[in-house]
């Protein structure tokens, strides 16, 4: 222990952690910027090293494939795919990131525990000159963009440049089980009726599993799109002034939830049950209902073919949905990369009119504008949510990009209010509680 | 454990005379060379290179507030009162005590049982038993996690499902906030109880016989046979067992980070675990560092406790 007193002593000579001099510096300014096409094909040859998450059923399938056309588009370049699950993925991604030798393209998850990280440490290159040379503005609409821009100094979210490019929409909806439910419920009121059919059947209306703590995020924040004003969430997320999670409306949501739990409408142990067994045991017809991401839609639609649904959380007004939901993790340049020009022609060639076509045939939902529609099957009513969901302004931004800590301090919170060990006031004020001590101290 | 002496051994005896020839002062006895810490050197700057210096930097980052990535401040101590004074790090720590009890203790009292029956009778097939009651320390710790909680689940769980044979309604043991805690602590007994047994039944083996002749002559029962024999000649093992099983049970990080997350809530959130989540996942590297300080200082303290107390016996 005095040797290791000593010793803290003699490493105590090497300054702040984190000030390693030469580096910070040279990224404090990103690359010359781009003002035309860059002809890859007579770059030579070059590796691109990407990290993604594209490990499920479809999502694998068109990034495998979409690589594999790239390839034979510029014969000299060479895509070197390291796949990694999304909580493998957040957990890595910033040492990463950081490394003198980080990947070309980073899944660098939008909001404040990823990307505003890496922004802030300048690891991210700024994607403005790129989007102005490849057009793409136009390729997606202005809040599908903002998701992921932050101001250079990584403060401000939802605003300033642009550090990334999705390419799938994402909505946080409920899948059904159409000999289950032969018309889908319109109304909130509607859905909770059927959910009490469902029960006095016998049957379990909701499967939900919740072992990760996460999942529960996108349970309850599917119920508050009922209940608050969309505003109202959006400010939270983004932390605009006046954010506050300790509202009527949010105590509303909650309780609400914790209804649903003691009528039993979602199986009796989720909170002790995974995720993934969780909408297999729906896609076996073990329920209802699932609440969960288009994420899930290929392999629902490969488990349960034409007998799964999906729609959006139903509220008050069928005409003004509202629901959780947003984009896929982007793709984002590291400052590092010795080959931006490849790796946005890359991110180009993910998210064109060719790839959007890549990502509906593998049953995919794309986030880009005018993409063709689904022929059969479930993405047809996802592509069509999606649509709707975009005429009426309706998504609302997940909780977790709210602070570095958001998704463990709100999924642990929602465990013990699901769990009723901590009633919808004390929820609200405890989540608030966590984000003001965040607000002051940045 | 003791190392022998090396004064007596040919070979430093004869290093003597060398030494002797080069006219170094007499010694008084036992006083060690200089030229030893030559010898130890190269074990030494191995071990300074992959543990002091790691240990020393540990120490200095805990004494910053750093996100990973940017240009850290200064913190001074405040990571550590915040270790004292932070709900969720001081349940984490009583966690790991309740743990402690699961993997350290309840292995022990299994294994001196296995040890005072094998102690009287020989068994046939011994080395069979000891074999498969062994077996889980030999599974990487990443597969048990992963089988226990395979076990666990509520709905298709081995566990639940032969609770239904009997009639017994199952529960949710990695999802209630009372029963995730001892559920993880549960697999850590299972773990560890091989270990404990067999270096007790190792310990037993080496008790004279003619002790326990002595002490049946002298009209012992079973139980007194036990604690005036048995249990005093296996003080040196029971040392090594608890230390060994403290050290995984305060450490213990794959077992809650796999089966868990630390949830329900924060119930079966532990230091180890913290100290992940915190370094990697919400970019608080200096108070990470802080905690896995703390943590090796109070692992160093209770193993010294322990040896200090099996040594006092001797």
């Amino acid at each position: 222990v005095f040797a290791a007193l000593a010793l803290t002593a003699l490493v105590a000579g090497c300054g702040a952690p984190g000030d390693d001099g030469d580096d910070s510096a040279s990224q404090a300014t990103p690359a010359a910027t781009t003002d035309a096409k860059p002809d890859i094909s007579k770059l030579g040859n070059v590796t691109l090293t990407i990290w993604d998450q594209e490990v499920r059923g479809g999502q694998k399938a068109q990034i495998e494939e979409l690589s594999k056309q790239f390839e034979a588009k510029y014969p000299n370049v060479k895509v070197e795919r390291i796949s990694k699950s999304f909580e493998d993925t957040v957990k890595t991604v910033k040492l990463g990131a950081s490394d003198p030798n980080a990947p070309d393209i980073v899944p660098a998850n939008q909001g404040r525990p990823i990307m505003g990280e890496l922004v802030k440490a300048k690891l991210l290159r700024p994607l403005d000159d790129y989007a102005k040379v490849y057009g793409w503005a136009d390729r997606y609409s202005p809040t599908l963009l903002d998701l992921n821009r932050f101001s250079e100094d990584g403060k401000e979210f939802g605003s300033g440049q642009l550090y990334g490019l999705s390419q799938m929409g994402e909505i946080v909806g409920v899948y059904y089980n159409k000999e289950k439910v032969p018309t889908p419920p319109t109304t909130l009121a509607e859905f909770e009726a059927s959910l009490e059919e469902a029960k006095a059947a016998g049957e379990t209306p909701i499967q939900f599993g919740n072992l990760e703590k996460w999942p529960g995020i996108h349970n309850y924040e599917t119920v508050l799109g009922q209940f608050a004003d969309k505003q109202a969430v959006r400010d939270f997320v983004f932390a605009k002034d006046g954010a506050n999670f300790d509202t009527p409306e949010f105590q509303e949501a909650a309780a609400k939830i914790q209804e649903w739990v003691d009528k039993g409408y979602f199986n009796k142990n989720f909170n002790g049950t995974d995720y993934d067994p969780a909408w297999q045991s729906f896609a076996k017809g073990g329920s209802r209902y699932l609440i969960a991401g288009t994420w899930l839609t290929a392999d629902l639609a490969k488990e349960m073919g034409d007998n799964v649904g999906f729609m959006l959380m139903p509220g008050d007004d069928p005409n003004a949905p509202v629901s959780l939901g947003g984009e896929s993790l982007p793709y984002s340049i590291t400052s590092s990369s010795k080959n931006p020009d490849v790796a946005a022609a890359y991110i180009d060639f993910l998210t064109d009119a060719n790839a959007a076509k890549v990502l509906v045939d593998t049953d995919n939902l794309p986030a880009m504008l005018g993409a063709p529609a689904p022929a059969s099957g479930v993405s047809v009513e996802v592509a069509q949510a999606w649509e709707k969901l975009n005429q009426s302004d309706g998504l609302i931004p997940y909780l977790d990009y709210a602070t570095p800590t958001a998704g463990d301090d709100i999924g642990g919170a929602i465990q013990e209010m699901l769990a009723k060990k901590s009633d919808p006031q004390e929820f609200t004020a405890g989540v608030q509680e966590k984000f003001s001590e965040w607000a002051e101290s940045r | 454990v003791t190392a022998t002496a090396p004064a007596t051994s040919p070979v430093a005896a004869a290093a003597r005379g060398v030494a002797g020839a080069g006219g170094a002062p007499e010694r008084p006895p036992g006083e060690p060379r200089l030229v030893g810490y030559l010898y130890v050197l190269p074990a030494f700057a191995v071990f300074a290179c992959f543990v002091l210096y790691p240990l020393g930097k540990a120490g200095w980052i805990s004494l910053w507030n750093w996100d990973g990535l940017t240009v850290a401040t200064w913190a001074g101590f405040s990571n550590y009162t915040d270790v004292f004074t932070d709900e969720e790090l001081r349940s984490a720590f009583m966690h790991a005590l309740v743990l402690l009890v699961f993997y350290a203790v309840f292995p022990l009292l299994i294994g001196l049982l296995l040890a005072g029956v094998m102690a009287r009778a020989r068994i046939r097939g011994l080395a069979f038993f000891r074999t498969i009651l062994f077996l889980p320390q030999v599974i990487a710790l990443v597969v048990v996690a992963v089988m226990w909680k395979m076990i666990y689940d509520p709905d298709n769980g081995a566990l639940n499902r032969m609770l239904g044979w009997f009639g017994i309604e199952g529960k949710s043991w990695l999802g209630d906030f009372s029963l995730a805690l001892p559920s993880i602590g549960f697999v850590g007994t299972w773990l560890y109880f091989g270990l404990a047994m067999v270096l007790l039944t190792a310990g037993v083996q080496k008790i004279p016989s003619s002790l326990y002749d002595a002490a049946r002559v002298d009209g012992a029962g079973p139980v007194r046979e036990f604690l005036a024999v048995t249990l005093p000649g296996l003080r040196g093992e029971i040392a090594v067992s608890l230390t060994l099983t403290t050290i995984y049970a305060l450490r213990n990080f794959d077992l809650v980070y796999i089966t868990t997350h630390g949830g329900p809530g924060d119930a079966t959130s532990v230091p180890a675990f913290q100290v992940f989540s915190r370094a990697f996942e919400s970019g608080q590297v200096g108070s990470a560092a802080a905690i896995g300080i703390t943590l090796t200082v109070v692992i160093f303290l209770i193993s010294l406790g322990i040896n200090r107390l099996a040594e006092r016996g001797t």
